[in-house]
């Protein structure tokens, strides 16, 4: 064994089970619904896990938490080792944890270059550096493999999975640690999803960014994801190694779980 | 480095055309046309030139120093409110309350001289803080307590013509002698006002094309939630603007105070806000927010301006003029939202 092999500090840190993420016996209620029940989750660093589930499983709620939109009731969020308490979503950000939102992220009017840049601008004070912005994004998307004509075009004229790319370059930019895809390939073509796959791939490649799929379609989280989690009425039903589990198992679960409230409920009738 | 100057005319939130392609001569038509068609203050600025055209061809007073002068001190007033309004549409807002500061203010200049003996430089500060003090109330009523702009902004407008009504007793008052010097260079002198305008417009557009307050403000309104996630302080933004157009608005008053050479408590009101706000909708702001331009705005006033000194110039009445300026509006509403349509069918090629 050479000196070079040796742990360096980083990889010191990242002794096992020093997870990047752990969500531990988190619940959540709103009024009456209670939405997540002692939840415990954990995210290995550079790991890709899917989060899956149903409508009203809680998935939304969860993502909510963790990027510091609700505060949870009860639990607790460990970040790379330190308890913490996510007070905002810009707070959770500030820490790493960033979420792209589908529809959310990007501003239709600005440019690519803006929209990569937004609130976080480069200055030649007091004007924007407009040549800056447009080099580095064009270098980063390059990077990235997102090839894009121009990055003067207004995002409204880019497709669904452009804007997409456009919005992860944009949190591993900001130098995401933990990255959040809420529904990542929902309503996208199969070369579009094929754009975002690919680039969930690289980045697990680069080895930077922890990432958390959230989804509805099994198959696709299947292809990219080390492991999945299935969420059911607030809880986590099953914790698997992607390679051990198929979208077999993860239907027939959620269709169990369907069988047995049509059954329960044609008893009480 | 040389970085600075670079795409300023750009219209803010409109797409930028792509690079030509090998086209056939009837395509590279349609480009052309589509090219012109994007650059919103281009359309605008073409009917500023057919106008003046017009208008010089019927009759030779029209391109005369008194009357470029009295046409200018006509839009001048209109482009100046119309810099806020254009802030304030782009983030997803409005002001219909900057005509009642643009009447308050020369009377609250004149109480401040006359009664407790400010130095006029100092009151008309006093002046253009209380314009900032409108947009606070204004933007806090907004965006804190969430009542709609339109509301709100009716609300203090009415508010503050009783406040002009109250305090002046709908008396007019004469301007008083220690603020005439200044008022040379703010509005009495022929090309005062136009020349404030202009410089105005030039630094608004820069600061809505070229920093951070102005890709905010187009954020703020483009996607607001997408705004709020990327960490800009949206009540910032939308407050800021509504402090910017109310000082605009007592800042005009002023001006035209000195132009008219009265203090006059019908001066302003809902006026030069309808008129701005038709100028920043013939200059190409959508009503529906993250998209407009300063510039537009200027040359939409200039529009409104040109057609009102023009028709009394060739001797027709000033009766049907609404009629015009309302058909403008209406034909530039519908063709920006066909535009709209059309950078959508564009954008599936």
């Amino acid at each position: 064994m050479t000196i070079a092999d040796a742990p360096t500090p980083a990889a010191e840190a990242a002794t096992p089970g020093a997870d990047i993420l752990r969500v531990e016996h988190v619940t959540k209620r709103f009024g009456a619904v209670t939405a997540l029940v002692d939840v415990n989750l954990r995210l290995a660093r550079g790991e890709v896990l899917g989060l899956i589930g149903d409508n009203g499983a809680g998935k939304s709620t969860l993502l909510k938490i963790l990027c510091g939109f609700h505060s949870p009731d009860s639990g607790r969020i460990v970040l790379d080792g330190q308890d913490v308490h996510l007070r905002s979503v810009v707070h959770a950000r500030s820490l790493g944890v960033d979420v792209v939102y589908q529809d959310l992220a990007l501003v239709d009017q600005l440019s690519v270059y803006h929209n990569m840049f937004l609130n976080r601008e480069r200055l030649r004070w007091p004007l924007l550096s407009n040549r800056k912005m447009r080099t580095i994004a064009r270098q980063r998307l390059d990077e990235m493999g997102i090839g894009l004509g121009s990055v003067d075009l207004p995002v409204a004229n880019l497709s669904g999975g452009q804007r997409q790319a456009i919005a992860v370059a944009r949190a591993v930019y900001g130098q995401a640690k933990i990255l959040l895809l809420d529904e990542p390939l929902a309503a996208m073509g199969a070369k579009e999803a094929a754009l975002i796959l690919d680039l969930i791939r690289d980045l697990k490649q680069s080895g930077n960014v922890s990432i958390i799929v959230i989804a509805h379609n099994y198959g696709q989280v299947l292809e990219v994801c080390d492991r999945v989690n299935l969420l059911q009425h607030g809880m986590i039903a099953l914790d698997k190694a992607a390679k051990d589990t198929s979208v077999q198992e993860l239907n027939d679960i959620v269709i169990e779980e369907y069988r047995r409230a049509l059954q329960a409920r044609q008893r009480s009738a | 480095m040389g970085e600075v100057v670079q795409d300023s005319a750009e219209v803010v939130g409109a797409p930028v055309p792509r690079p030509a392609r090998q086209r056939s001569a009837l395509g590279s038509a349609r480009h052309g046309a589509a090219v012109l068609l994007r650059q919103r203050e281009a359309t605008v600025f073409i009917v500023v030139l057919l106008l003046v055209l017009y208008f010089w061809r019927r009759t030779p007073l029209f391109l005369t120093h008194d009357s470029l002068v009295i046409i200018t001190q006509t839009a001048a007033p209109w482009a100046i409110i119309a810099i806020g309004e254009v802030l304030l549409l782009i983030c997803g807002e409005m002001d219909l309350s900057v005509g009642f500061v643009f009447t308050f203010s020369p009377f609250l200049m004149y109480f401040l001289i006359s009664y407790y003996g400010f130095p006029a430089l100092a009151a008309m500060v006093v002046c253009l803080l209380f314009g900032l003090l409108v947009g606070v109330v204004n933007g806090v009523l907004r965006v804190v307590v969430g009542v709609p702009a339109f509301i709100t902004t009716l609300g203090t407008g009415f508010v503050l013509s009783g406040i002009t009504l109250v305090t002046s007793h709908a008396y007019p008052e004469l301007i008083p002698a220690s603020a005439q010097g200044i008022g040379r260079w703010l509005g009495t002198a022929g090309w005062a006002e136009v020349s404030w305008a202009i410089i105005l417009v030039a630094l608004f557009q820069i600061i809505l094309t070229r920093t951070r307050w102005g890709l905010h403000t187009i954020a703020v309104g483009g996607n607001p939630l997408g705004a709020r996630e990327a960490g800009i302080n949206v009540a910032r933004i939308k407050i800021g603007n509504f402090m910017i157009c109310s000082m605009l608005g007592a800042f005009v008053g002023l001006q035209e105070m000195f132009r008219a050479q009265s203090i006059d408590p019908h001066s302003g009101d809902y006026t030069p806000m309808f008129f701005a706000v038709a100028a920043a909708v013939l200059g190409g702001t959508a009503m529906t927010g993250g998209s407009g331009s300063i510039i537009g705005a200027f040359f939409g006033a200039s529009v409104l301006a040109i057609v009102q000194g023009g028709f009394s110039l060739i001797g027709i009445s000033a009766n049907p003029l609404p009629i015009i300026v309302g058909g403008a509006i209406l034909v530039a509403m519908i063709a920006n939202v066909q535009l709209e349509r059309f950078r959508k069918a564009g954008r599936l090629t």
